[in-house]
Protein backbone atom coordinates (compact mmCIF):
# COMPACT_ATOMS: atom_id res chain seq x y z
CA UNK A 1 0.00 0.00 0.00
CA UNK A 2 1.18 3.19 -0.67
CA UNK A 3 1.96 6.48 1.87
CA UNK A 4 2.93 9.44 2.27
CA UNK A 5 5.84 9.79 4.59
CA UNK A 6 6.93 12.80 6.34
CA UNK A 7 10.28 12.73 7.99
CA UNK A 8 10.28 14.76 10.68
CA UNK A 9 13.69 16.83 11.64
CA UNK A 10 14.56 15.88 15.54
CA UNK A 11 17.15 16.34 18.05
CA UNK A 12 17.40 14.22 20.78
CA UNK A 13 13.65 13.58 21.38
CA UNK A 14 12.60 16.94 20.20
CA UNK A 15 10.98 17.95 17.02
CA UNK A 16 12.39 20.81 15.22
CA UNK A 17 9.78 23.74 14.50
CA UNK A 18 9.83 22.77 10.87
CA UNK A 19 8.63 19.27 11.72
CA UNK A 20 5.31 20.26 12.99
CA UNK A 21 5.00 22.19 9.30
CA UNK A 22 5.94 19.02 7.84
CA UNK A 23 3.33 16.46 9.47
CA UNK A 24 0.81 19.03 9.18
CA UNK A 25 1.20 19.56 5.39
CA UNK A 26 1.64 15.22 5.11
CA UNK A 27 -1.41 14.87 7.03
CA UNK A 28 -3.54 17.48 4.48
CA UNK A 29 -2.34 16.09 1.45
CA UNK A 30 -3.05 12.04 3.33
CA UNK A 31 -6.64 13.28 3.93
CA UNK A 32 -7.17 14.76 0.28
CA UNK A 33 -5.23 11.82 -1.37
CA UNK A 34 -6.89 9.21 0.57
CA UNK A 35 -3.34 7.78 1.09
CA UNK A 36 -2.04 6.81 4.90
CA UNK A 37 0.44 9.06 6.30
CA UNK A 38 3.56 7.46 8.34
CA UNK A 39 5.83 9.81 10.39
CA UNK A 40 10.07 9.30 9.77
CA UNK A 41 12.15 10.22 12.77
CA UNK A 42 15.87 8.98 12.79
CA UNK A 43 18.91 9.53 15.34
CA UNK A 44 18.82 9.63 19.00
CA UNK A 45 15.97 10.25 20.49
CA UNK A 46 13.71 9.35 17.79
CA UNK A 47 11.24 7.13 18.98
CA UNK A 48 10.24 9.84 21.64
CA UNK A 49 10.25 12.80 19.09
CA UNK A 50 7.63 10.08 16.90
CA UNK A 51 5.51 9.98 19.59
CA UNK A 52 4.93 13.48 19.44
CA UNK A 53 4.01 13.67 15.93
CA UNK A 54 -0.10 13.00 16.38
CA UNK A 55 -0.33 16.45 17.85
CA UNK A 56 0.64 16.98 14.11
CA UNK A 57 -2.65 14.51 12.54
CA UNK A 58 -0.01 12.27 11.80
CA UNK A 59 -1.26 8.60 13.86
CA UNK A 60 1.46 5.97 12.51
CA UNK A 61 5.59 6.95 12.99
CA UNK A 62 8.71 4.55 12.37
CA UNK A 63 11.75 5.84 14.42
CA UNK A 64 15.50 4.86 13.34
CA UNK A 65 17.33 4.75 16.45
CA UNK A 66 20.97 3.21 17.36
CA UNK A 67 23.81 1.54 15.76
CA UNK A 68 25.20 3.38 12.70
CA UNK A 69 22.71 6.45 13.09
CA UNK A 70 23.48 7.12 16.74
CA UNK A 71 25.60 10.20 15.49
CA UNK A 72 25.79 11.41 12.12
CA UNK A 73 26.73 10.26 8.92
CA UNK A 74 24.98 11.31 5.89
CA UNK A 75 25.70 7.60 4.05
CA UNK A 76 24.46 5.90 7.40
CA UNK A 77 21.38 8.12 7.48
CA UNK A 78 20.98 8.40 3.76
CA UNK A 79 20.85 4.21 3.81
CA UNK A 80 18.68 3.89 6.96
CA UNK A 81 15.94 6.41 5.64
CA UNK A 82 15.86 4.53 2.12
CA UNK A 83 15.28 1.49 3.75
CA UNK A 84 12.57 2.63 5.22
CA UNK A 85 11.18 4.38 2.40
CA UNK A 86 11.28 1.28 0.57
CA UNK A 87 9.42 -0.85 3.25
CA UNK A 88 6.86 1.70 3.47
CA UNK A 89 6.23 1.77 -0.06
CA UNK A 90 6.07 5.54 -0.07
CA UNK A 91 4.70 7.61 -2.93
CA UNK A 92 5.46 10.73 -1.27
CA UNK A 93 8.21 11.96 0.81
CA UNK A 94 8.23 15.00 2.78
CA UNK A 95 10.97 16.89 5.00
CA UNK A 96 11.79 20.10 5.89
CA UNK A 97 14.28 22.22 3.85
CA UNK A 98 17.04 22.56 6.08
CA UNK A 99 20.62 21.51 6.70
CA UNK A 100 19.71 17.86 7.27
CA UNK A 101 17.47 17.91 4.00
CA UNK A 102 20.57 19.65 1.76
CA UNK A 103 22.31 16.69 3.23
CA UNK A 104 20.13 14.06 2.50
CA UNK A 105 18.25 15.22 -0.51
CA UNK A 106 20.62 14.22 -3.44
CA UNK A 107 21.43 11.07 -1.70
CA UNK A 108 17.92 10.02 -1.33
CA UNK A 109 17.13 11.01 -4.53
CA UNK A 110 19.97 8.57 -5.75
CA UNK A 111 19.28 5.67 -4.41
CA UNK A 112 15.69 6.00 -5.01
CA UNK A 113 16.16 6.77 -8.39
CA UNK A 114 13.94 10.02 -8.38
CA UNK A 115 15.23 13.23 -8.38
CA UNK A 116 13.90 15.26 -5.87
CA UNK A 117 12.05 19.22 -5.60
CA UNK A 118 13.72 21.25 -2.86
CA UNK A 119 12.50 24.17 -0.94
CA UNK A 120 8.85 23.65 -1.86
CA UNK A 121 6.21 26.50 -1.05
CA UNK A 122 3.23 24.52 -2.80
CA UNK A 123 2.32 20.92 -3.05
CA UNK A 124 -0.26 18.95 -4.68
CA UNK A 125 -1.40 15.51 -5.34
CA UNK A 126 -3.74 14.82 -8.48
CA UNK A 127 -4.95 11.71 -9.71
CA UNK A 128 -1.15 10.30 -7.99
CA UNK A 129 0.58 12.78 -9.84
CA UNK A 130 2.82 15.20 -7.66
CA UNK A 131 3.13 18.96 -8.53
CA UNK A 132 4.86 21.24 -6.80
CA UNK A 133 5.52 25.08 -6.99
CA UNK A 134 9.10 26.37 -5.84
CA UNK A 135 11.29 29.30 -6.38
CA UNK A 136 14.23 29.28 -8.41
CA UNK A 137 16.91 32.33 -9.11
CA UNK A 138 16.94 32.57 -4.73
CA UNK A 139 12.85 33.74 -5.69
CA UNK A 140 13.50 35.88 -8.89
CA UNK A 141 10.99 33.32 -10.17
CA UNK A 142 8.79 30.40 -9.80
CA UNK A 143 8.90 27.03 -11.37
CA UNK A 144 6.09 24.17 -11.42
CA UNK A 145 7.47 20.71 -11.50
CA UNK A 146 5.68 17.64 -11.69
CA UNK A 147 7.74 14.74 -9.89
CA UNK A 148 7.34 11.86 -12.36
CA UNK A 149 9.66 9.61 -9.98
CA UNK A 150 8.31 7.42 -6.78
CA UNK A 151 8.79 8.15 -4.46
CA UNK A 152 8.40 11.62 -5.13
CA UNK A 153 10.89 13.47 -3.17
CA UNK A 154 10.29 16.96 -2.00
CA UNK A 155 11.72 19.58 0.51
CA UNK A 156 9.50 21.89 2.21
CA UNK A 157 10.77 25.11 2.96
CA UNK A 158 10.11 26.46 6.95
CA UNK A 159 7.99 29.41 8.03
CA UNK A 160 5.32 28.46 4.79
CA UNK A 161 3.43 25.76 5.99
CA UNK A 162 0.84 25.84 8.46
CA UNK A 163 1.68 23.93 11.64
CA UNK A 164 -1.82 22.57 12.46
CA UNK A 165 -2.45 21.04 15.95
CA UNK A 166 -4.55 18.58 17.11
CA UNK A 167 -5.86 17.97 20.65
CA UNK A 168 -5.36 14.35 22.15
CA UNK A 169 -3.37 13.44 18.72
CA UNK A 170 -1.51 10.03 19.79
CA UNK A 171 1.22 8.05 17.38
CA UNK A 172 1.86 4.68 16.73
CA UNK A 173 5.71 4.14 16.99
CA UNK A 174 7.92 1.65 15.26
CA UNK A 175 11.19 1.37 16.15
CA UNK A 176 13.35 -0.18 13.93
CA UNK A 177 17.19 -0.52 13.92
CA UNK A 178 18.89 0.71 10.94
CA UNK A 179 20.13 -1.15 7.93
CA UNK A 180 23.98 -1.75 7.95
CA UNK A 181 25.83 1.13 6.56
CA UNK A 182 27.76 1.47 3.26
CA UNK A 183 31.33 0.81 3.54
CA UNK A 184 32.64 3.52 2.57
CA UNK A 185 30.91 6.56 4.47
CA UNK A 186 31.79 9.80 6.27
CA UNK A 187 31.24 10.83 10.19
CA UNK A 188 30.74 13.21 12.58
CA UNK A 189 33.31 13.91 14.78
CA UNK A 190 32.78 17.47 15.99
CA UNK A 191 29.36 19.80 16.66
CA UNK A 192 30.68 23.42 18.11
CA UNK A 193 27.17 25.26 18.43
CA UNK A 194 27.18 28.64 17.61
CA UNK A 195 26.72 31.42 20.29
CA UNK A 196 23.38 30.41 22.56
CA UNK A 197 20.01 30.91 22.49
CA UNK A 198 20.24 32.54 18.94
CA UNK A 199 17.00 32.05 16.76
CA UNK A 200 18.07 30.34 13.75
CA UNK A 201 17.42 32.38 10.50
CA UNK A 202 15.31 30.54 8.69
CA UNK A 203 13.03 29.45 11.01
CA UNK A 204 12.98 32.48 12.58
CA UNK A 205 9.52 34.58 13.00
CA UNK A 206 10.86 38.03 12.90
CA UNK A 207 14.20 38.81 10.67
CA UNK A 208 15.89 42.04 11.96
CA UNK A 209 19.03 42.78 9.11
CA UNK A 210 21.35 44.87 8.85
CA UNK A 211 23.73 46.42 5.80
CA UNK A 212 25.91 48.88 4.58
CA UNK A 213 24.41 52.08 6.33
CA UNK A 214 25.27 50.19 9.71
CA UNK A 215 28.53 52.35 8.79
CA UNK A 216 31.16 49.54 10.65
CA UNK A 217 31.08 46.58 12.49
CA UNK A 218 30.76 47.95 16.20
CA UNK A 219 27.71 50.18 14.75
CA UNK A 220 26.30 46.98 13.55
CA UNK A 221 26.71 44.88 16.74
CA UNK A 222 25.12 48.17 18.72
CA UNK A 223 22.17 48.58 17.20
CA UNK A 224 20.84 45.47 15.43
CA UNK A 225 21.40 43.09 17.87
CA UNK A 226 19.95 44.90 20.95
CA UNK A 227 17.20 45.57 18.23
CA UNK A 228 17.10 41.76 17.31
CA UNK A 229 16.62 40.82 20.85
CA UNK A 230 13.77 43.65 21.38
CA UNK A 231 11.76 41.56 18.92
CA UNK A 232 13.00 38.27 19.87
CA UNK A 233 14.35 37.85 16.39
CA UNK A 234 17.27 36.30 14.46
CA UNK A 235 19.36 38.41 13.10
CA UNK A 236 20.20 38.50 9.53
CA UNK A 237 22.90 40.70 7.07
CA UNK A 238 23.77 42.05 3.38
CA UNK A 239 26.19 40.77 1.51
CA UNK A 240 27.77 44.07 1.67
CA UNK A 241 28.32 43.46 5.07
CA UNK A 242 29.61 39.82 4.73
CA UNK A 243 31.72 40.00 1.98
CA UNK A 244 33.26 42.85 3.90
CA UNK A 245 33.70 40.87 6.99
CA UNK A 246 31.68 41.81 9.47
CA UNK A 247 29.27 39.33 9.89
CA UNK A 248 29.66 35.69 9.09
CA UNK A 249 28.19 33.92 5.94
CA UNK A 250 25.72 32.09 8.27
CA UNK A 251 23.93 35.46 8.79
CA UNK A 252 23.90 36.60 4.73
CA UNK A 253 20.07 36.91 3.37
CA UNK A 254 19.97 36.91 -0.22
CA UNK A 255 20.79 35.08 -3.08
CA UNK A 256 23.89 33.59 -2.05
CA UNK A 257 23.04 33.54 1.36
CA UNK A 258 19.97 31.88 3.04
CA UNK A 259 15.97 32.67 1.91
CA UNK A 260 14.13 33.69 4.47
CA UNK A 261 10.24 33.58 4.87
CA UNK A 262 9.45 35.36 8.58
CA UNK A 263 6.44 36.95 9.67
CA UNK A 264 8.50 40.38 10.19
CA UNK A 265 11.34 41.11 8.16
CA UNK A 266 13.12 44.41 9.88
CA UNK A 267 15.46 46.04 6.71
CA UNK A 268 17.99 48.48 8.85
CA UNK A 269 20.52 50.31 6.32
CA UNK A 270 19.99 47.94 3.06
CA UNK A 271 19.51 49.27 0.12
CA UNK A 272 17.98 46.60 -1.39
CA UNK A 273 20.07 45.18 -4.18
CA UNK A 274 18.35 42.29 -6.33
CA UNK A 275 19.96 39.78 -4.66
CA UNK A 276 19.05 40.73 -1.28
CA UNK A 277 15.53 41.16 -2.30
CA UNK A 278 15.17 37.92 -3.95
CA UNK A 279 15.88 36.74 -0.44
CA UNK A 280 13.42 38.03 1.99
CA UNK A 281 10.69 39.42 -0.56
CA UNK A 282 8.20 36.58 1.05
CA UNK A 283 7.97 37.85 4.03
CA UNK A 284 4.72 39.01 5.21
CA UNK A 285 5.58 42.21 6.18
CA UNK A 286 8.82 44.40 5.54
CA UNK A 287 9.91 47.39 7.32
CA UNK A 288 12.29 49.55 5.82
CA UNK A 289 14.54 52.12 7.55
CA UNK A 290 16.81 53.65 5.53
CA UNK A 291 18.15 57.24 5.26
CA UNK A 292 18.03 57.29 1.32
CA UNK A 293 14.16 57.86 0.36
CA UNK A 294 14.79 56.29 -3.21
CA UNK A 295 16.33 53.14 -1.66
CA UNK A 296 14.96 50.16 -3.92
CA UNK A 297 13.99 48.70 -0.44
CA UNK A 298 11.21 50.87 0.10
CA UNK A 299 9.20 49.70 -3.01
CA UNK A 300 9.28 46.35 -1.14
CA UNK A 301 8.71 47.57 2.00
CA UNK A 302 4.65 47.83 3.69
CA UNK A 303 6.51 50.39 5.95
CA UNK A 304 8.90 52.14 5.63
CA UNK A 305 11.29 54.82 7.70
CA UNK A 306 13.19 57.47 6.32
CA UNK A 307 16.10 58.61 8.77
CA UNK A 308 19.47 57.47 10.37
CA UNK A 309 20.08 54.06 11.83
CA UNK A 310 21.80 55.72 14.52
CA UNK A 311 18.35 57.82 15.65
CA UNK A 312 15.72 55.50 14.69
CA UNK A 313 16.74 52.03 15.57
CA UNK A 314 17.79 53.27 19.37
CA UNK A 315 14.19 54.55 19.23
CA UNK A 316 12.60 50.71 18.30
CA UNK A 317 14.43 49.17 20.39
CA UNK A 318 13.14 51.28 23.37
CA UNK A 319 9.69 51.03 22.38
CA UNK A 320 9.16 47.66 21.81
CA UNK A 321 11.05 47.04 25.54
CA UNK A 322 8.96 49.32 26.70
CA UNK A 323 6.14 47.19 25.18
CA UNK A 324 7.41 44.48 26.41
CA UNK A 325 7.70 45.85 29.42
CA UNK A 326 3.81 46.52 29.36
CA UNK A 327 2.49 43.56 28.53
CA UNK B 1 46.36 14.79 -5.76
CA UNK B 2 44.34 15.04 -8.74
CA UNK B 3 41.29 16.97 -8.03
CA UNK B 4 37.81 17.46 -10.29
CA UNK B 5 35.56 20.55 -9.88
CA UNK B 6 32.48 20.20 -11.74
CA UNK B 7 30.78 23.84 -12.37
CA UNK B 8 27.73 25.06 -14.18
CA UNK B 9 27.24 28.53 -16.37
CA UNK B 10 24.73 30.93 -14.40
CA UNK B 11 23.07 33.91 -14.96
CA UNK B 12 24.91 36.67 -12.51
CA UNK B 13 22.67 37.17 -9.27
CA UNK B 14 22.87 41.05 -10.31
CA UNK B 15 20.17 39.54 -13.11
CA UNK B 16 16.63 40.74 -13.17
CA UNK B 17 14.63 37.80 -14.21
CA UNK B 18 12.33 37.75 -17.01
CA UNK B 19 10.39 34.75 -18.54
CA UNK B 20 10.64 34.27 -21.80
CA UNK B 21 7.53 33.98 -24.34
CA UNK B 22 7.05 29.76 -23.77
CA UNK B 23 6.11 30.44 -20.58
CA UNK B 24 9.09 27.59 -19.04
CA UNK B 25 12.40 29.46 -19.57
CA UNK B 26 14.08 33.06 -18.58
CA UNK B 27 14.60 35.72 -21.32
CA UNK B 28 18.15 35.33 -22.32
CA UNK B 29 18.40 38.49 -24.13
CA UNK B 30 20.96 40.90 -22.36
CA UNK B 31 21.65 38.76 -19.41
CA UNK B 32 24.94 38.02 -18.49
CA UNK B 33 26.33 34.88 -17.60
CA UNK B 34 28.86 33.47 -14.98
CA UNK B 35 30.55 30.57 -13.34
CA UNK B 36 28.07 29.67 -10.85
CA UNK B 37 29.57 31.82 -7.37
CA UNK B 38 29.87 28.43 -5.29
CA UNK B 39 32.35 26.94 -8.23
CA UNK B 40 34.46 29.54 -8.06
CA UNK B 41 35.15 28.19 -3.89
CA UNK B 42 35.17 25.02 -5.15
CA UNK B 43 37.90 25.79 -7.68
CA UNK B 44 39.87 28.06 -5.18
CA UNK B 45 40.05 25.22 -2.87
CA UNK B 46 41.33 22.46 -5.57
CA UNK B 47 43.81 24.95 -6.86
CA UNK B 48 45.29 25.30 -3.35
CA UNK B 49 45.16 21.46 -2.61
CA UNK B 50 46.46 21.03 -6.12
CA UNK B 51 49.57 23.51 -5.57
CA UNK B 52 50.61 22.15 -2.26
CA UNK B 53 50.74 18.85 -3.65
CA UNK B 54 51.91 19.07 -7.28
CA UNK B 55 48.80 17.78 -8.13
CA UNK B 56 46.24 18.62 -11.39
CA UNK B 57 43.09 19.90 -11.52
CA UNK B 58 40.63 19.15 -13.89
CA UNK B 59 37.38 20.99 -14.50
CA UNK B 60 34.19 19.05 -15.80
CA UNK B 61 30.66 20.95 -17.02
CA UNK B 62 27.61 19.36 -18.56
CA UNK B 63 25.64 22.43 -20.20
CA UNK B 64 25.50 24.18 -23.53
CA UNK B 65 28.41 25.20 -25.53
CA UNK B 66 28.12 28.20 -24.31
CA UNK B 67 30.00 27.17 -21.14
CA UNK B 68 33.41 26.79 -22.97
CA UNK B 69 33.50 30.05 -21.60
CA UNK B 70 33.56 29.53 -17.98
CA UNK B 71 35.77 26.44 -18.13
CA UNK B 72 38.09 28.63 -20.18
CA UNK B 73 38.12 30.90 -16.80
CA UNK B 74 38.50 28.52 -14.64
CA UNK B 75 41.75 27.12 -17.21
CA UNK B 76 42.79 30.86 -16.28
CA UNK B 77 42.56 30.65 -12.51
CA UNK B 78 44.86 27.75 -12.86
CA UNK B 79 42.87 24.60 -13.52
CA UNK B 80 45.09 21.86 -15.78
CA UNK B 81 42.44 20.41 -18.37
CA UNK B 82 38.59 20.88 -18.84
CA UNK B 83 35.91 18.69 -20.50
CA UNK B 84 32.88 19.78 -21.84
CA UNK B 85 29.95 17.23 -21.71
CA UNK B 86 27.57 18.82 -24.59
CA UNK B 87 24.09 19.63 -23.35
CA UNK B 88 20.47 20.50 -25.07
CA UNK B 89 19.50 23.58 -23.95
CA UNK B 90 16.68 23.93 -21.79
CA UNK B 91 15.31 22.24 -18.32
CA UNK B 92 17.93 19.30 -16.67
CA UNK B 93 16.80 17.66 -13.26
CA UNK B 94 19.29 16.98 -11.03
CA UNK B 95 19.26 13.60 -10.75
CA UNK B 96 19.91 13.21 -15.27
CA UNK B 97 22.78 15.76 -14.85
CA UNK B 98 24.49 13.64 -11.85
CA UNK B 99 23.72 10.33 -14.28
CA UNK B 100 25.98 12.53 -17.13
CA UNK B 101 28.37 13.92 -14.84
CA UNK B 102 29.22 10.15 -12.73
CA UNK B 103 29.48 8.51 -15.69
CA UNK B 104 32.31 11.05 -17.00
CA UNK B 105 34.30 11.47 -13.94
CA UNK B 106 36.33 8.22 -13.02
CA UNK B 107 38.28 8.83 -16.44
CA UNK B 108 39.80 12.33 -14.85
CA UNK B 109 40.73 9.74 -12.19
CA UNK B 110 40.12 11.99 -8.95
CA UNK B 111 41.31 12.01 -5.65
CA UNK B 112 39.16 14.53 -4.68
CA UNK B 113 35.61 15.83 -6.22
CA UNK B 114 34.10 19.56 -5.34
CA UNK B 115 31.04 20.99 -6.50
CA UNK B 116 29.64 24.41 -5.13
CA UNK B 117 26.99 23.94 -2.52
CA UNK B 118 24.34 24.46 -5.12
CA UNK B 119 23.60 26.58 -8.63
CA UNK B 120 22.01 29.64 -8.19
CA UNK B 121 19.54 28.75 -10.83
CA UNK B 122 17.60 25.84 -10.08
CA UNK B 123 18.74 26.38 -6.08
CA UNK B 124 18.28 22.51 -5.60
CA UNK B 125 21.81 21.45 -3.78
CA UNK B 126 21.57 18.06 -5.25
CA UNK B 127 23.82 17.40 -7.68
CA UNK B 128 27.16 16.78 -5.91
CA UNK B 129 25.76 14.65 -3.11
CA UNK B 130 24.02 12.77 -5.91
CA UNK B 131 27.87 11.99 -8.07
CA UNK B 132 28.61 11.18 -4.89
CA UNK B 133 26.08 8.55 -3.49
CA UNK B 134 26.06 6.95 -7.74
CA UNK B 135 29.68 6.42 -7.35
CA UNK B 136 29.98 4.94 -3.72
CA UNK B 137 31.58 7.93 -2.83
CA UNK B 138 31.14 9.57 0.66
CA UNK B 139 30.41 13.26 0.90
CA UNK B 140 29.73 16.65 2.82
CA UNK B 141 27.17 19.43 1.57
CA UNK B 142 28.22 23.21 2.95
CA UNK B 143 31.74 22.83 3.61
CA UNK B 144 33.65 26.01 4.67
CA UNK B 145 37.24 24.61 5.29
CA UNK B 146 39.09 21.74 4.48
CA UNK B 147 41.95 20.10 6.05
CA UNK B 148 43.47 16.99 3.11
CA UNK B 149 45.46 13.71 4.72
CA UNK B 150 46.83 11.45 2.87
CA UNK B 151 44.27 8.89 2.87
CA UNK B 152 41.38 11.03 4.48
CA UNK B 153 39.65 14.69 4.70
CA UNK B 154 38.66 16.97 7.43
CA UNK B 155 35.72 18.87 6.44
CA UNK B 156 34.03 21.50 8.29
CA UNK B 157 30.16 22.05 7.49
CA UNK B 158 28.10 24.96 8.25
CA UNK B 159 24.67 23.69 9.40
CA UNK B 160 21.90 25.67 11.78
CA UNK B 161 23.39 27.24 14.55
CA UNK B 162 26.43 25.34 14.55
CA UNK B 163 29.70 24.12 13.14
CA UNK B 164 30.13 20.26 12.62
CA UNK B 165 33.23 18.41 11.51
CA UNK B 166 33.45 15.06 9.59
CA UNK B 167 35.96 12.96 8.55
CA UNK B 168 35.81 11.36 5.14
CA UNK B 169 37.91 8.86 3.21
CA UNK B 170 39.34 9.26 0.03
CA UNK B 171 37.95 9.49 -2.53
CA UNK B 172 35.36 12.07 -1.54
CA UNK B 173 33.33 14.49 -2.64
CA UNK B 174 32.80 18.17 -0.92
CA UNK B 175 30.32 20.79 -2.08
CA UNK B 176 32.04 23.89 -1.05
CA UNK B 177 29.88 27.17 1.07
CA UNK B 178 30.67 30.62 0.79
CA UNK B 179 33.52 31.54 3.65
CA UNK B 180 35.60 28.35 2.03
CA UNK B 181 38.05 30.65 0.70
CA UNK B 182 38.83 34.02 -1.30
CA UNK B 183 38.51 32.85 -4.94
CA UNK B 184 41.28 34.35 -6.94
CA UNK B 185 40.91 36.06 -10.35
CA UNK B 186 42.94 35.14 -13.23
CA UNK B 187 45.97 37.05 -14.08
CA UNK B 188 47.32 37.87 -17.12
CA UNK B 189 49.80 34.68 -17.67
CA UNK B 190 47.04 32.51 -16.46
CA UNK B 191 45.14 33.91 -19.34
CA UNK B 192 47.35 33.36 -21.60
CA UNK B 193 48.06 29.95 -20.72
CA UNK B 194 44.60 29.12 -20.74
CA UNK B 195 44.29 29.97 -24.37
CA UNK B 196 47.02 27.10 -25.29
CA UNK B 197 45.20 24.68 -23.20
CA UNK B 198 42.18 22.51 -25.11
CA UNK B 199 38.71 21.91 -23.62
CA UNK B 200 37.74 17.95 -24.24
CA UNK B 201 34.57 17.94 -25.52
CA UNK B 202 32.67 14.39 -24.77
CA UNK B 203 29.44 13.77 -26.03
CA UNK B 204 27.64 12.64 -23.05
CA UNK B 205 24.32 9.97 -23.28
CA UNK B 206 21.69 11.92 -21.97
CA UNK B 207 19.93 10.25 -19.36
CA UNK B 208 15.79 10.30 -18.85
CA UNK B 209 14.81 13.53 -16.16
CA UNK B 210 12.13 12.06 -13.71
CA UNK B 211 10.87 16.08 -13.08
CA UNK B 212 9.03 17.76 -15.72
CA UNK B 213 9.04 21.27 -15.74
CA UNK B 214 5.68 22.61 -16.20
CA UNK B 215 5.85 26.90 -16.37
CA UNK B 216 7.78 29.54 -14.59
CA UNK B 217 6.65 32.63 -13.85
CA UNK B 218 7.53 35.94 -11.96
CA UNK B 219 6.30 36.32 -8.43
CA UNK B 220 3.78 38.67 -7.56
CA UNK B 221 4.59 41.80 -6.96
CA UNK B 222 4.59 42.84 -3.78
CA UNK B 223 2.75 45.96 -2.94
CA UNK B 224 4.62 47.65 -0.35
CA UNK B 225 6.05 51.41 -0.86
CA UNK B 226 4.72 53.22 2.49
CA UNK B 227 6.54 55.53 4.28
CA UNK B 228 5.44 55.92 7.73
CA UNK B 229 7.26 58.97 8.65
CA UNK B 230 10.82 60.44 9.26
CA UNK B 231 13.18 59.91 12.27
CA UNK B 232 12.83 58.71 15.49
CA UNK B 233 9.32 60.41 15.29
CA UNK B 234 8.27 58.12 13.16
CA UNK B 235 8.58 55.13 15.63
CA UNK B 236 5.51 55.43 17.65
CA UNK B 237 3.20 54.84 14.39
CA UNK B 238 5.09 52.33 12.92
CA UNK B 239 4.60 50.20 15.95
CA UNK B 240 1.23 50.79 16.23
CA UNK B 241 1.02 49.38 12.45
CA UNK B 242 2.57 46.38 13.12
CA UNK B 243 0.32 45.42 16.43
CA UNK B 244 -2.87 46.73 14.73
CA UNK B 245 -2.86 46.66 11.44
CA UNK B 246 -0.03 43.81 10.64
CA UNK B 247 -0.41 41.68 13.43
CA UNK B 248 3.21 41.23 13.34
CA UNK B 249 4.08 41.76 17.04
Amino acid sequence: MSTILAVAEQADGTLRKVAGEVASEAARLGKASGLTVVGVTIGPGAAAAAARLGEFGVGRAVAIEGGEVADYSGEAYAAALAGVLRAQEARLVLMGATSFARDQLGRLGALLDSSPAADCIAVSMKDGSVRVRRPVYAGKAIQTLTLRGSPAIVSLRPNVFAAARIDGGRTDVETVAPPPPPERRGRRIERVAAGGGRVELTEAEIVVSGGRGLKNPETFKRLIEPLAAAFGAAVGASRAVVDAGWRPHSEQVGQTGKTVAPTLYVACGISGAIQHLAGMRTARTIVAINKDRDAPIFKVADYGIVGDVEEVLPALTAALKELGAGS
Amino acid sequence: MRVTVCVKRVPSTAVRIRIAADGRSIDESGVEFVLNPYDEFAIEEALRIAERSSGEVTVVSHGPDAVTRELRNCLAMGAHQAVHLPAEPGFRDALSTAKVLAAAIPATKPDLLLFGRQAVDGDHAQVGLMVATLLGWPAAQDVVKVEVGADRVKAWREVEGAVETHELPLPCVLAANKGLNEPRLPNMKGIMAARKKTIASQAAAPAAATLALESLELPPERGGGRIVGEGAAAVPALVKLLREEAHAL
